[in-house]
């Protein structure tokens, strides 16, 4: 008797055996630390780990500082992607590179330019410390703006995408109604390219709760301050591994529940 | 007309230049009185949506000047730029280019909303609007549902919902298909006659030009090459494009059980289910001129004498008298060969299948 076909063997042939093995060894890559951490999981001390004073420090920290990054660099980050996307101007090519210049910079570096800059003694913090008496490295100001260096870049590229891709006659199309520049960008040219425009959020948002170089750098490491959960991750990981661990699954649990309920928007636009 | 007296009152008034790069530029004038209906006919690439730009004021013009109703809308030279939002014209975009965000109602409305307009009273007339052309029930719709009519007669409401001086269509009906754009060619001509102001329609097919406009100009490569009636532009076309594009013989007629009857003629056509009033096109090369009767299968022969000959390079084109004036177009080969001058008496035959029929 012959096997009847299934519609799966008919419809599709075979993927190539190497390239299923080497796609899976790829997924391993992701999957593998994540067992690891949870093998490691002291699943009876979390209730008492996850309710310690530097774990719920750390989580204000983390939660305060990478929202407020991300809500500046929409307020800074969508004007930057705008200009560079529609006006034309000398040098543009130079600017888009030093906003994409902290995407490859390593953070470290980031923070101590930041500290030159801003710092008590700084290029511009020493002139503002005389004047308002404000000290920004090593306060919540601090993490935020560290946070805010190495998070916009991914807002601006993903923002100035959507524009470049938006078809330039609907803002035509709105001016020739009687709309004005505000009401076609806030009616027409935001709401159209809200795929990109949730995505780069996501991005900024993810980019900014994981910043650890910059962050200890430029705002430095004090509980309760500027200790942001990776940096309580790694001093954990010297002294205590069972608080280290439940910072880790914090992240995990907190980075994985935007990206399901951001998941359409999300694939959607990228 | 640059810096020169602006004579209409109403109506529009343009001298357009605008370059694009060292290959192209557009130097166009054109005039359209209030309540006329003026057709901008030309191939792709030949500057028709560089007009639009430019009169909608999505483009700056390089030189020349724009007057409407009397308002100087750009003159490069007087430094003058009146911004899209601010000169009142409606544009029907090619593919409509409706808000794929907002419902139907919203897009309507829109026009009213950004004219600050109460959002009550807004609604209300783009309410009342969809309601007048049918498509009430579609307000809470978003576009990307529309069919290609339904999208066209909302862009068209859109446009028209804000009381324009001006009407601007851009290609109106090159979305749709074979049978819609019949249909919609009719509403269309309805809303430009009741449309006050002047109408331009943008288009590369010249029936829509002949049936559409009082006045065809000519578009190609960035200049005007021709500008007059329908009529003028299909028996007298200047330029080979013309005549290749614009030149066919269209016949208005009755249709019934494969033959269309004209107020002379009958036609023998393909079609045997069209039936009632109807638009016969016939190309200008689909007609077989002799001097003899012929035989063989044409069903569509008659005798008619040759009222004009015109020379475009390696064609010659023929105009033939009653019973059906025809313009018919040949090689000049033939022309010798079959030794015909003006006011000779030839045979014309017509396939039945070279003549395509569709509803008027």
């Amino acid at each position: 008797m012959t096997k009847r076909a299934t519609s799966w063997d008919r419809r599709k042939r075979r993927p190539p055996v190497v390239l299923v093995i080497l796609a899976v060894l790829g997924l391993s890559v992701f999957v593998i630390p994540l067992l690891g951490l949870l093998a490691r999981t002291p699943w009876s001390d979390l209730p008492t780990l996850l309710t310690s004073d530097v774990v719920l420090d750390a989580l204000r920290v983390s939660v305060v500082a990478s929202l407020g990054a991300t809500a500046i660099s929409a307020i800074l980050g969508i004007p930057l992607a705008w200009v560079l996307a529609r006006v034309e101007f000398p040098g543009r090519a130079i600017v888009r590179g030093l906003v994409v210049l902290p995407l490859v910079l390593p953070p470290v570096v980031g923070g101590a330019a930041l500290l030159f800059a801003l710092g008590r003694r700084g290029l511009i913090g020493e002139p503002l410390n005389e004047m308002t008496g404000l000290v920004l490295p090593f306060s919540m100001w601090g993490v935020i703006i560290a946070a805010t260096f190495v998070a916009m870049p991914f807002l601006v590229i993903t923002v100035e995408g959507g524009l470049r891709n938006l078809d330039p006659r609907y803002e035509g199309a709105a001016a020739t109604l009687g709309a004005g520049r505000w009401t076609v960008l806030w009616r027409v040219t935001l709401p159209m390219i809200g795929s990109s425009l949730a995505a780069g959020l996501a991005l900024t948002w993810a980019r900014a709760l994981g910043e650890f170089g910059a962050t200890i750098t430029f705002a430095g490491n004090l509980q309760g301050r500027t200790q942001s959960l990776p940096l309580a991750v790694y001093v954990a990981m010297e002294s205590d591994r069972g608080a280290a661990v439940a910072l880790s699954l914090i992240m995990v649990v907190i980075s994985l529940t935007v990206l399901i309920v951001l998941r359409h928007r999300w694939w959607g636009a990228l | 007309m640059v810096g020169g007296a602006v004579n209409h009152s109403t109506g529009l008034d343009a001298h357009l230049v605008v370059s694009r790069g060292e290959a192209f530029t557009l130097d166009v004038s054109l005039s359209i009185p209030a309540g006329h209906t003026v057709a901008l006919l030309g191939p792709n690439g030949a500057g028709k949506s560089t007009v639009v730009a430019a009169i909608a004021g999505l483009l700056p013009l390089d030189e020349g000047c724009i007057t409407l109703d009397g308002r100087t809308l750009d003159d490069p030279a007087g430094d003058v730029l009146v911004p899209a939002e601010d000169r009142s014209i409606g544009v029907v975009f090619q593919d409509y280019v409706l808000f794929p965000q907002m419902t139907v109602v919203e897009n309507v409305e829109f026009g009213l909303r950004s004219r600050r307009v109460p959002r009550r009273s807004a609604h209300e007339q783009a309410m009342r609007w969809l309601d007048r052309i049918g498509l009430g029930d579609l307000a809470d719709r978003r576009p990307n549902d529309l069919s290609g009519g339904q999208a066209q007669r909302i862009a068209v409401a859109r446009a028209l919902i804000t009381e324009p001086d001006l009407l601007l269509l851009d290609e109106p009906l090159a979305a749709l298909d074979a049978t819609t754009r019949v249909d919609l060619r009719r509403t269309l001509a309805d809303h430009l006659d009741q449309f006050a102001g002047p109408r331009m329609v943008i288009t590369h097919d010249p029936t829509e030009a002949f049936l559409l406009a009082d006045e065809i100009h000519v578009i190609e490569d960035g200049v005007i090459t021709q500008v007059g009636t329908p009529d003028d532009i299909r028996l007298r076309p200047r330029t080979p494009y013309i005549a290749d594009l614009a030149g066919s013989n269209l016949v208005l007629g009755t249709a019934s059980a494969g033959i269309v009857t004209t107020d002379t003629q009958h036609l023998h056509i393909a079609d045997t289910h069209i039936s009632g009033p109807v638009l016969a096109a016939i190309h200008p090369r689909a007609i077989i001129i002799d001097r003899h009767q012929p035989d063989g299968s044409p069903r569509n022969t008659w005798e008619a004498t040759v009222t004009r000959i015109e020379h475009y390079g390696d064609r010659v084109r023929l105009q033939t008298g009653d019973p059906l004036p025809l313009t018919a177009e040949i090689t000049p080969d033939a022309l010798s060969d079959l030794q015909i001058v003006e006011g000779s008496v030839v045979w014309i035959s017509i396939k039945a299948t070279e003549i395509s029929v569709e509803k008027d």
